[in-house]
């Protein structure tokens, strides 16, 4: 008996229940993230070893209940019922039972092999929490195991009794049916006998809980049943008397009624396995809560530790950040002495080396970033930022918990977009990210900073600051524009946990650090990699006996969409520069160094740069060409981030057509709006 | 005892949940949050601006915008 067993585990459980501290307690290093089919909802999957099985773990998103109300229950239902794992671990929250056992009803209902993984049992202990696990466990038809997510107790418990249960060897492992009561049990029979005329559909599920989920107004079951089965009209027709009976003698919808049982089977349960439970008092956690959410404190904190956050991630970033940058330097160097002249080289250093480690240099900064955004998510702070902001972001048409991503974006619209994967909806993850770029970041300060201090003189700064305020304005309405017509009707209801406070695990965080660090780096590898070399051939070709920038490709797509940028006041040579800053905006500075033919390492670059400038630009179209700057295109970093976020092309497509439309009316506007009224 | 909207409760105020009405979404997300008929609910504070509240029910903190608050109707004790 040394053969080799597989079977399948999926980990169920509410947001904050702990599942990810168990999920790495079960699988320790051997884990893969990626993303469910379709959707932009992070899958994990993973391996543990228990004697000889070999169990496959599936992370499950988080959920409250199996509704189909969000993708992420979608996602997580559509698993248990279609991948049918072998055993499902409910991961149950046991300082909030009362909640968490609502999905493990909806457990029961599915009818699936589960163990509960009765979690934070320290915490329910300090608390005064004592709870008859054999009890809950005939209760409920599961075994319950206590643990500790953070500090992998009752891990292998865990799962020797899935084994176990797997095995059919546990006895406490029965069906149970919740009794939802008299009028609706007999509604649910009605149901139940309605389809099982079908024979399809009893074959793949408990017709129970088909008829449960009918009379909740299942949408997805509903179209499901409509689509598979034969006798739909009979099933219909009962399920709208059904609806209409229970509602008559009821009172209610069946909804309410059916949510009502399962909480008052909840309390049933409760009721016998609380042997000892501590009423509440004040914790450390509502002292500390009533500081960080003070009527007058609340918000100067949350600004105050976003400077601190944005402040070591430029500052302390910076020495990696010179390190690496240096690390490219030598190589370039090193690369450029040793090959040969020629093309190859020429693409190496030019292209790759240089159109890379643009980007790589950015990586430090992007860990330090995440350093802050999981101990803000683990500690507990994330929600209540959320909280504290969500009337702001609400006039925007988004959610509260977009206001961390939106702030990132001063700093980088790349790692901004890659943080929005904290938000739950998808609709207002969709916004969010589309957004975003018009939250202007670091790379475009350089642009500014040479066209203001060039036209503006004494003014740079209030010009500067004018664009930057532009973003966030164009922010908001283009968020109220998309949410009242793309994203109609689609507002995600704002009920949001505020989890208690707790001291973040070192572990979890480098776990998180090093997922985004990787993606950042699968990226650069990537997309980035493809496109410095397009920049590179679009620039440096065709070749000719003296290099001019305006006869390579990229002049002349200059020159072809020349017209089209001369009512906005700027001619061919900023359609280079645009065309370049494409790869990343800082670059159009450096485009300018070259289209005025200032060598990089002149001293007086930076005056003869302006003087060109001034002889080729009014100050006029320097606003407005900074305008275009700020709007138009994002950056191949952050439309790759885009991709794999928006898990579509055609969204990312959608964000280069929407903001090029934008760049170009308001610049427009500002420029013709500037010359009808006298400014040049 | 008097029928009320849940936004209308005032800090610290307590009260016992009615009915949730509204919207289906919303409606089911409340419901299984545990918004059935009987359960307490406690108005620990709004935030600094205003909107959204902080409720405590079931043993946990919930945030809920006062738009939403408006369809349970609650009785206050
Ligand atoms: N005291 C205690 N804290 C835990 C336990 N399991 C998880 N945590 C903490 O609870 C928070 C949420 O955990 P996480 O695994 O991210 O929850 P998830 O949202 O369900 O994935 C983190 O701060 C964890 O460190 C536990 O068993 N005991």
């Amino acid at each position: 008996m040394n053969e080799k067993k597989r079977i399948k585990i999926a980990l169920a459980g509410n947001p904050n229940s702990g599942k990810s501290c168990i999920f790495n307690a079960l699988t320790g290093s051997n884990q893969r993230v990626g993303n469910w089919a379709g959707v932009t909802v992070e899958k994990k999957e993973g391996y543990a070893k228990f004697g000889n099985y070999e169990i496959e773990v599936v992370d499950l998103p988080g959920t409250y209940s199996l509704t189909a109300f969000s993708m992420e229950e979608l996602v997580a239902r559509d698993f248990i019922i279609k991948e049918d794992p072998d055993v499902v671990i409910n991961v149950i929250d046991s300082t909030n039972l009362e909640r968490n056992l609502y999905l493990t009803t909806q457990l029961i209902e599915l009818g699936v092999k589960a163990v509960v993984a009765l979690n934070m049992s320290d915490e329910a202990k300090h608390k005064g929490i004592i709870i008859d696990i054999r009890k809950l466990g005939e209760l409920l038809g599961m075994p319950v195991v206590e643990t500790v997510g953070t500090r992998g107790i009752g891990i292998q418990d865990l799962l020797r009794e899935a084994v176990a249960v797997h095995e059919s060897k546990e006895p406490l492992s029965r069906h149970i049916h919740i009794n939802y009561g008299g009028e609706v049990e007999e509604e649910i029979k009605k149901i139940q006998a309605a389809l099982k005329k079908d024979r399809d559909l009893t074959e793949a599920f408990s017709t129970r809980w088909l008829a449960v989920k009918l009379l909740e107004h299942d949408k997805q079951v509903r179209d499901d049943i409509i689509a598979k089965a034969g006798a739909t009209d009979v099933i219909l027709k009962q399920i709208e008397t059904s609806h209409a009976h229970i509602e008559k003698i009821l009172g209610d919808e069946s909804e309410i009624i059916l949510a009502d049982a399962r909480y008052g089977f909840i309390k049933g349960v409760l009721h016998e396995v609380y042997i000892h439970r501590a009423f509440d008092r004040i914790t450390i956690s509502d002292r500390i809560d009533t500081i960080l959410t003070n009527r007058l404190l609340g918000i100067p904190i949350l600004l105050g530790l976003l400077w601190v956050m944005f402040q070591t991630t430029f500052t302390l970033g910076k020495y990696p950040m010179g390190m690496i940058g240096g690390l490219i330097g030598h190589i370039s160097a090193f690369l450029s002495n040793t090959m040969p002249d020629g093309l190859i080289k020429d693409l190496v250093v030019n292209g790759i080396v240089s159109g890379v480690g643009g980007v790589i240099v950015f990586l430090p900064n992007i860990m330090i970033l995440f350093f802050f955004i999981s101990i803000f998510e683990d500690t507990g702070y994330m929600a209540r930022a959320a909280f504290i902001m969500d009337r702001v972001m609400h006039t925007l048409g988004l959610h509260g918990k977009s206001f961390i991503p939106m702030i990132m974006g001063f700093g980088c619209n790349t790692s901004a977009i890659m943080g929005t994967r904290m938000l739950e909806n998808k609709t207002d993850r969709l916004l969010t990210i589309l957004i975003n770029p018009l939250i202007s970041c670091s790379a475009r300060l350089p642009v500014y900073i040479l066209l203001a201090g060039t036209f503006f003189g004494r003014n740079a700064g209030n010009v500067i600051f004018a664009v930057y305020m532009t973003g966030i304005v164009l922010a908001i309405l283009v968020g109220r524009l998309f949410r009242k017509t793309i994203f109609k009707g689609e507002a995600a209801p704002f009920v949001m946990e505020l989890p208690p406070y707790r001291l973040p695990l070192l572990k979890s965080v480098a776990i998180h650090m090093w997922e985004k660090g990787s993606v950042f780096l699968r990226k650069v590898g990537g997309i980035i990699l493809a496109a410095s070399i397009v920049v590179w051939f679009l620039m440096s070709f065709p070749r000719t006996a003296e290099y001019k920038m305006e006869q390579s490709y990229a002049g002349q797509i200059g020159k072809f969409v020349a017209p089209v940028l001369e009512p906005l006041g700027f001619g061919w040579k900023g359609g280079i520069a645009l065309i370049t800053g494409i790869a990343a905006k800082e670059i159009v500075v450096s485009t300018f160094g070259v289209l005025y033919n200032v060598g990089e390492n002149e001293v007086d670059r930076m005056e003869k740069l302006q003087n060109a400038l001034r002889k080729d630009m009014t100050p006029l179209a320097a606003l407005s060409f900074m305008l275009f700057t700020l709007i138009y295109i994002p950056c191949m970093g952050t439309l790759g981030v885009m991709y794999r976020e928006l898990g579509s092309a055609k969204w990312a497509l959608f964000a280069v057509g929407y903001s090029l439309t934008l760049a170009w009316l308001v610049s427009f506007v500002v420029y013709r709006g500037g010359m009808l009224l006298g400014v040049r | 005892m008097k029928i009320m909207k849940l936004s209308d409760l005032p800090v610290k105020g307590t009260c016992r949940v009615v009915k949730v009405s509204g919207e289906k979404a919303i409606k089911k997300r409340l419901l299984e949050m545990g918004f059935v008929r009987g359960t307490e609910i406690y108005v620990k504070k709004v935030a600094p601006l205003a909107d959204p509240m902080e409720l405590v029910l079931k043993g946990f903190h919930l945030s809920l915008r006062r738009e939403e608050a408006k369809d349970v109707l609650v009785e206050k004790i």
